[in-house]
């Protein structure tokens, strides 16, 4: 039987869900933005709903517009969908679905520069996503104030998705907006250039140092019902997977490290196939945790 | 197979029945309505005016 290639699918994934979440051709037309119902809903990833294509919500904007209310509640709704998203797909949300993860990969294809997996310092670096998710995220949009209102301090600040599917096409096509653009706009267009510049070297600098969102569905990664099983015994420790990944993870870590984005790549590279998405039967009596893995 | 085994591979279900509970939580504190009203604005900070 022919073997899929996921790094063939998981583009095609991507592309279809990008087309699927901001395809309200309308928007783009008239600088306008989706009010239909399906923004009660949010999407598994990143996606800004101030983009004029985006048909619902964006996960980390709701937490936020939740934490910005005067009475500040747990914001239940918004965490009920993080809990679903990421107990089902954990990390495979950023490898697979979430559009500004598919707009690195594409910026990671462009034949310049010598390629690197990571950054310098990455070991620490790596903790800079949970650092946004706390100091801009939580208490930044459920503390800081502007005047008597409390402000979306990643989305304000950081977020680059939010520039490039949000404000790009709102500023090119509404002209009132156009004119209030100031120095915030140029402070998030340089954060946007500077992390697409980035990719181009390093892959998917964002999703790696930066992103909140990732640092939620990664805490899911060990447990969540994707995975990607390693059968420990048919492993000749080739190091194939290692090379393959991305993000750089031994074949013990991936899927259940919160790094791995299940991109599927370490399954293609694996030439003895101890890599699989799919449980295979017999691995079923040698693993005690989901990911197949014999516990420490 | 272990009673906690089993469970242990099952985890994502209790994540899962967790977000069911919170989103119903959410639905009766109208939370849902909030977030709408917002989602259905043009967030200005978001496209960096303000």
């Amino acid at each position: 039987m022919k073997k899929i290639r996921f790094t063939k699918v998981r583009l095609f994934f991507q592309i279809i869900y990008t087309i699927l979440t901001n395809g309200y051709i309308y928007g783009y037309l008239n600088g306008k933005i989706y009010k239909g119902t399906l923004k009660y809903a949010c999407v598994p990833g990143l996606n800004c709903y101030s983009c004029p294509g985006a048909v619902a919500s964006c996960p980390l904007g709701a937490l936020q517009s939740a934490l910005n209310e005067r009475n500040l509640q747990v914001p239940f709704a918004v965490l009920g969908f993080l809990f679903i998203f990421g107990s089902i797909f954990g990390r495979f949300v950023c490898g697979w679905l979430c559009p500004f993860g598919l707009l690195q990969d594409l910026f990671y294809k462009i034949p310049l520069f010598k390629k690197k997996k990571q950054l310098p310092f990455h070991k620490v670096l790596k903790y800079g996503k949970y650092i946004v998710l706390v100091a801009l995220v939580i208490v930044g949009s459920s503390f800081l104030f502007e005047g008597f209102a409390k402000v979306p301090a990643f989305c304000k600040y950081l977020c680059p998705s939010g520039t490039f599917f949000g404000a790009i096409p709102l500023l090119g096509t509404n002209a009132s907006l156009q004119a209030q653009a100031g120095g915030l706009f140029s402070w998030k267009l340089g954060v946007l250039i500077f992390l697409l510049l980035l990719s181009i070297k390093v892959y998917r600098p964002f999703c790696q140092y930066l992103c909140p969102l990732g640092a939620i569905y990664g805490w899911f990664n060990r447990f969540s019902l994707v995975q990607i099983h390693w059968d420990k015994d048919s492993c000749v420790s080739c190091g194939a997977c290692k090379k393959a990944c991305p993000v750089d993870l031994p074949p013990e870590k991936i899927s259940v490290s919160p790094e791995c984005i299940k991109c599927g790549k370490c399954v293609d590279a694996c030439a003895k196939g101890c890599l699989h998405f799919k449980k295979k039967r017999n691995m079923e009596e040698k693993s005690c945790n989901p990911s197949g893995r014999q516990t420490d | 197979m272990g009673f906690f085994q089993r469970w242990s591979k099952k985890a994502w279900t209790v994540g899962l029945g967790i977000g069911v509970i919170f989103l119903i939580i959410g639905a009766r504190m109208d939370q849902f309505e909030r977030f709408y009203r917002k989602a259905i604005m043009i967030c200005l900070e978001c496209i960096g005016i303000g």
